[in-house]
């Protein structure tokens, strides 16, 4: 039972960080139906934004300022890197191709990450950085569930992926830009002939997108301590995964979608093997594609001639 | 040529400037003249004449590796080319001919590195094709419910699986991280390969029996099925084509040319390590297709020889500043005209950099104190040009990170503007490349290939010699 809640509370975690990932796909999946590979690496260098916020601050064992006020500094500085990076590749790379075929952009999209991936190696080196985050976030102080500790860095994720999710769906569904991107989603030629700025709709989705990036990729270097250049592929295959898995297009499928590849990956960690966690969320993926190809909240693309 | 009347010839006038003037125009119409065949006939002959040019060991695996490219960028051109499905599983089956090349040529089977199964080439290597076309089609049919970017997702999941399973399952067979070694030389019938220069050969004659049986197929129905395919699914399949065996066949096709190109990697290195067949692998095959230009045979291989040459010259210090440098002069050459212009700004950048040098030099001499990264004649030529501080890593950096942002402001930029902002660009990128680029030629590396994937699909999205496409119908 103490593993099972064990596991149930690593799951969350992970989970969480994937749903903030899959928010950014199926965003921007949904205004521009261009599926951006380079999104994996945006969440890795907002955990490289993280870290370097701390070494400003003093180090992980000397910090000058009280840790409260340095998460609050790293999200922030994460979120707007990572938002700013995303809408300058919206801006430099995929607005020209948007009328090209639908080839084009995959490919610079997969050349973006793979010059992202290489720009970190070169001007951060290649060794693997350490958050050390156990010497200023005691892993004792948490609360303790049926026998298990949950650590407060458990805690912090959970808490503010929640929020990020619920302000985001305010955002969608209350605001005039969440209402623009509707209908940028719906048919962009009608959202521009409506009078919508759809530059800047877009725009916008690739800062919110990338901006939650950056901050699950702060998060994630909280919790997992390590980090490096290459992290953001394997996040990146499982947040679409997780996206796809809900939905593509759909913001509740992407944070349920989520927390349920969390939730796999640490079911069969615990239960079958830690070798093969990759090779069963590609699983579900498949299985997901050829039983319900629209995910669980998607509706059925209807192909116009 | 027919004669023709006044209408055609005024009819014909939009070809005719289209065909350009000077030796733009002789060029095509030589272009035009020389039939398929013949080009092909040429490629083999300047193959077999650099084949005799090739004394030393090392340039010998660069052009055998440069010929196993542009046969890895042919077979990937059947998918994603032709058929417009953009397979990023390609690697999987590359690596699949490799570890099936090995199992069936080594002592992987058998226990204390004695035993197992030793087949002849003749017999191993068409028995992997088959499972790699049997493979192909497997993932073909997965690939049948999903569209575009779905596609392109899955596929990537399938290289990544073939990873963990060549990592993970059985260590005592495929060897695990450690890989297979000492696998047997190519042989059948009694004779057998082993040196490099064997294999260039073999691998010429591949590329050139290869790229027959392509362009055979690509002028057939299936190539044109294919190509209707790809322009749009849904026309396609209401003029009853039959799409879903087209596309398993493009995955099957690709697949076992994957595959061959992978058991001769295998026989050629007489190793296979999981970390050869990498997702950067991958984008190295994506780079050579685009920049020959995807669709194109003669574009296939242009680019795997373009990419491969380019990679090592980049490696070696000595050479990699000619590629940099003639590379800026070239882009120069290409996009600015008139030639006083030109003259304008190489002259600008040239003054630029001596000025720039001058005046830091006479501020503080220990920000010049560092020497350039490129090493022979080049290296004492920028000495005086660019400001390489005597610890230039941060420096480098830093110039990195401001060569960038040149970069996207030069996209932002046009006509005389732009052309002001190309001289400290050109500069800023000189000495970002001497102080910290050419430190670290690997990573270097890695970008440029990332940035070819970029610049290509933004600049000239046709590749070096494939014919431009008009969509014609957004979905």
């Amino acid at each position: 039972m103490q593993e099972f809640i064990q596991t149930v509370v690593n799951g969350l975690q992970t989970g969480c960080l994937y749903a903030l990932l899959a928010l950014g796909y199926t965003m921007v999946y949904g205004v521009l139906k261009l599926l951006n590979f380079a999104h994996g690496d945006v969440y890795m260098v907002g955990a490289y934004i993280g870290y370097y916020v701390i070494h400003w601050f003093g180090g992980p064992t000397a910090l000058t300022i009280p840790v409260p006020l340095l998460i609050l500094i790293m999200f922030a500085l994460a979120a707007g890197g990572c938002g700013l990076l995303g809408m300058a590749m919206e801006r430099f790379a995929y607005r020209p191709l948007r009328d090209a075929p639908r080839i084009a952009p995959l490919i610079t999209a997969l050349g973006i990450s793979f010059v992202l991936e290489n720009s970190v190696l070169l001007l951060f080196g290649g060794f693997t950085k350490s958050y050390s985050t156990p010497s200023f976030i005691s892993a004792t102080n948490g609360i303790q569930v049926g026998g298990v500790s949950i650590d407060s860095v458990e805690i912090l994720i959970i808490v503010v992926s929640v929020v990020m999710m619920l302000g985001l769906r305010q955002l969608v569904n209350r605001t005039t830009l969440g209402k623009s991107m509707r209908a940028v989603a719906a048919d962009r030629e009608a959202a521009e002939m409506l009078g919508i700025n759809v530059n800047r709709t877009i725009a916008l989705t690739f800062f919110i997108g990338s901006a939650m990036a950056g901050v699950a990729g702060v998060m994630s270097g909280l919790a997992f301590n390590q980090i490096s250049n290459t992290i953001g592929f394997l996040a990146g295959l499982k947040a679409f995964t997780a996206a796809v898995v809900g939905g593509i297009g759909s913001i509740p499928g992407a944070m349920i979608g989520g927390i349920f590849i969390g939730l796999s990956e640490s079911f069969s960690a615990s239960y079958i093997s830690s070798q093969y966690t990759d090779l069963i969320v590609f699983g579900i993926l498949i299985a997901t594609m050829l039983i319900r190809p629209q995910g669980i909240f998607g509706r059925p693309p209807l192909q116009k001639v | 040529m027919a004669q023709i009347g006044i209408d055609e010839w005024v009819a014909r006038s939009g070809d005719r400037r289209d065909d350009g003037s000077g030796w733009r125009k002789l060029l095509a119409r030589a272009d035009a003249r020389v039939g398929w065949w013949q080009r092909l006939a040429l490629v083999a002959l300047v193959g077999l004449i650099a084949g005799q040019l090739l004394t030393n060991v090392n340039t010998q695996t660069v052009a055998f590796n440069s010929l196993l490219y542009a046969m890895l960028a042919l077979g990937l051109n059947i998918a994603v080319g032709w058929a417009g499905l953009l397979d990023l599983s390609y690697i999987a089956f590359f690596g699949l001919g490799a570890y099936g090349y090995a199992v069936l040529s080594s002592t992987a089977t058998g226990s204390g590195g004695t035993g197992g199964i030793h087949l002849p080439a003749i017999e191993s290597i068409p028995l992997v094709l088959v499972v790699a076309g049997v493979a192909g089609v497997i993932i073909g049919l997965i690939a049948l419910r999903l569209t575009d970017d779905y596609l392109a997702i899955v596929t990537l999941f399938v290289g990544q699986a073939f990873m963990e399973v060549v990592n993970n399952i059985d260590p005592g067979t495929l060897g695990g991280v450690n890989g297979l070694f000492g696998l047997d030389p190519l042989h059948s019938f009694g004779g057998r390969i082993e040196s490099p220069i064997g294999f260039y050969y073999l691998a010429l004659i591949m590329v050139v029996v290869l790229a027959g049986i392509l362009h055979q197929l690509d002028t057939s129905r299936t190539g044109r099925a294919w190509r209707a395919l790809r322009d749009d699914p849904l026309v396609a399949s209401v003029m009853t084509i039959p799409v879903n065996k087209l596309k398993v066949m493009a995955f099957s096709f690709g697949a076992i040319v994957g595959a061959l190109a992978g058991t001769v990697f295998a026989a050629q290195q007489d190793t296979v390590f999981p970390t050869n067949f990498t997702a950067n692998i991958l984008i190295l095959i994506y780079a050579c297709l685009v920049l020959g230009g995807v669709g194109s045979i003669a574009g296939a291989i242009l680019g795997g020889l373009v990419v491969t040459i380019g990679e090592q010259m980049l490696s070696s210090p000595n050479d990699a500043g000619y590629l940099f440098y003639g590379l800026i002069l070239i882009a120069l050459v290409v996009r600015i005209r008139p030639w006083r212009r030109l003259a304008a700004v190489v002259g600008g950048v040239i003054a630029l950099g001596f000025a720039a040098h001058a005046i830091v030099a006479a501020v503080s001499s220990s920000a010049v104190a560092g020497a350039p990264g490129s090493s022979g004649w080049i290296g004492s030529a920028v000495r005086d040009y660019v400001i390489v501080p005597a610890n230039p890593a941060t420096y480098g950096n830093v110039l990195y990170v401001v060569l960038i942002c040149a970069l996207i402001l030069l996209m932002r930029l046009h006509g005389t503007r732009r052309l002001i902002a190309v001289v400290p660009t050109v500069y800023i990128a000189a000495c970002c490349w001497e102080s910290r680029l050419i430190v670290n030629p690997a990573i270097t590396t890695q970008i440029m290939i990332g940035a070819i994937l970029i610049v290509t699909m933004a600049a000239r999205p046709q590749g070096l010699l494939g014919t431009r496409r008009v969509e014609t119908l957004q979905p």
